[in-house]
């Protein structure tokens, strides 16, 4: 994969992890365990799975409007992805983060990618993503 | 283009009302910037879904809020809490979370947000009028006021409710505008027996089949010949938002902006028609089950979204005076309670072993006995969709009075099934 430019959604730290790409729409609150970053929705295909420190790719997300109280808590207890990548902007969602800074907190960056960059992203890559939305390939 | 706030909205993002209130005003800005807002438009009133405890960090945000001498500008009613304050059920939480949960409630209070503690804010008597911009949060809340009020809001995440509210002011996009309120789909039940579409199942199930043939997008359901009543558009829009990003549905001749089909249509023709038969309804009826075959069932869970007291008085009617052997939850609001209480169902529920949970319900907050291989019936779409994540139960859906027969016998009955 070459380097991708996405657009900056919510700035942010610069995050490097392992790519993990959502191969369905998950519900954040019910699907996404606050305290840890598992996936805990048993209809998700990666149910059992982790977001902590992942660079996480979300084809979209659904259901319960308590998206961002999961992000802003996995951002307090050090269990944010360690980046977000995002087809469009999910305000719900990215509210999160927004609010995280407003407290003061340290935020993963959210970039916008198009919907066809997904699925050049190979499993297992260890990707990058500078805080100006720069996502390069480090290696798998 | 680029969002222009006016010299009050400025004012005030700059602190010119205390920093609670810049606080809450940059977070709104800064959203309707993410969102492509050109504008902030101010808001009748605010249903706040963010008192609900997931952690630490909410109650930390709340707080800072009240430190920086933040009041809500419009009314505000409160969704459920992590905490039964009425004292009609008991947590389970451990003793930190317990503190935090009800600093967090006793921050938004002193915000001047109103205790209604409910998920249905719109049988608790805050119904605004058709066509007022509101900010409503909670996903069944926020589809019942676009869908069967006709008031005009978004999806409101926690924070965004609670920022609007005190900003008095939201960003004008997506369903306050108009044009985006129109159906693009049809969702044609027409082809589904009279004796289904009038049962209890049939409104929870079409709309877990809606909500996941819609995604993010308005439809119009056709072909129903009748007012379904309002707990059963309660049912469809509280199922249809926890499969698919649903924020309106109209349904044809009954909902406040589609008297017909074309009207709801805006004259144009729809980009995709949905003919629903009854395979499609028995496969959603079984997607809503994931507890697979089972010979005992361990506790009901009902009241998502929260009972009306025309549910409560349907559940006395169908235990009939009957001892339930399982553990049998009804969710609710202050709003029933206070009905319960006046008109003695109450004493009457309990002593058959009803638990009635209020301000709170059991897939939010733990109260139900935790159970590796639990098995929990429900008659709602909303809680089969959340609890086996929430609660680790697996669930078995059923219509109410089969959840009554199964809780008196301890198995599982299904009676009502999709054609």
């Amino acid at each position: 994969m070459n380097a991708i430019q996405g657009e900056i959604l919510v700035e942010g730290r610069a995050g490097h992890g392992e790519a993990l790409v959502l191969d369905a729409p998950i519900s954040f609150w019910g699907g996404v365990d606050p305290k840890t970053g598992r996936i805990a929705d048993v209809r998700h295909p990666q149910h059992g799975e982790s977001i902590a420190g992942k660079v996480l790719f979300l084809p979209g997300t659904i259901g319960s409007s308590s998206a961002s109280a999961v992000l802003l808590e996995l951002v307090h207890n050090g269990h944010a992805p360690a980046a977000l990548v995002l087809h469009e902007p999910d305000a719900i969602l990215l509210l999160g983060l927004i609010v995280a800074r407003e407290m003061g907190w340290e935020t993963p960056v959210a970039v916008r990618m198009d919907r066809d960059t997904f699925p050049r992203v190979d499993v297992d890559a260890v990707l990058s993503i500078s805080s100006d939305g720069r996502v390069l390939s480090t290696g798998a | 283009m680029a969002l222009a706030l006016t010299d009050d909205q400025r004012a005030m993002a700059s602190g010119e009302r205390g920093e609670g209130t810049a606080m809450a005003m940059r977070i709104v800005a800064r959203t309707a910037e993410l969102l492509g807002a050109p504008r902030l438009i101010p808001i009748a009133s605010a249903h706040i879904d963010g008192a609900l405890y997931h952690g630490d960090s909410g109650t930390l945000f709340a707080e800072k809020l009240v430190e920086g001498g933040a009041k809500v500008s419009v009314r505000a009613t409160l969704n459920v809490g992590a905490l039964d304050l009425t004292g009609c059920s008991r947590d389970r939480l451990p003793e930190h979370e317990r503190g935090m949960a009800r600093r967090m409630m006793e921050a938004y209070r002193t915000l001047g947000c109103e205790p209604s503690w409910t998920c249905a804010p719109y049988q608790a008597g805050h119904r605004p009028a058709q066509g007022t911009d509101v900010a409503w949060g909670e996903s069944n809340a926020v589809v019942f006021c676009n869908s069967v009020l006709g008031a005009r809001t978004n999806r409101y995440g926690d924070f965004l409710d609670i920022a609007c509210a005190i900003a008095g002011y939201a960003p004008d996009y997506g369903l306050h505008r108009p044009e985006n309120r129109r159906a693009r789909f049809v969702f044609d039940v027409s082809a589904l027996a009279p004796s289904f579409l009038a049962s209890e199942i049939a409104w929870p199930v079409l709309g877990s089949l809606y909500g996941r043939e819609a995604g993010n997008d308005v439809g119009v359901v056709t072909g129903v010949a009748r007012h379904p009543g309002e707990d059963a558009l309660k049912a469809f829009g509280a199922a249809a938002a926890s499969s698919g990003a649903v924020g309106l549905f109209h349904v044809a001749g009954v909902t406040p902006e589609a008297p017909d089909l074309a009207v709801a249509l805006g004259g144009e023709k729809p980009e995709r028609t949905i003919v629903v038969t009854a395979e499609m309804a028995r496969t959603a009826q079984l997607r809503l089950s994931t507890a697979g075959e089972v010979d005992r069932i361990d506790a009901v869970a009902i009241g998502s979204p929260h009972l009306s007291p025309r549910e409560f008085e349907e559940l006395a009617r169908l235990i009939g005076g009957r001892r339930l052997a399982v553990p049998f939850y009804a969710c609710t609001g202050r709003h029933a309670l206070a009905h319960l209480d006046k008109c003695g169902l109450r004493r009457g529920l309990e002593a058959a072993g009803v638990t009635i949970v209020a301000d709170t319900c059991v897939v939010v907050t733990p109260i139900m006995a935790p159970h590796p291989d639990g098995v929990l019936m429900t008659n709602s779409g909303k809680f089969a969709h959340y609890a086996p994540g929430n609660t680790g139960y697996g669930v078995i859906y059923g219509s109410l009075a089969d959840c009554v027969e199964s809780a008196v016998s301890g198995w599982p009955a299904l009676a009502e099934t999709a054609p």
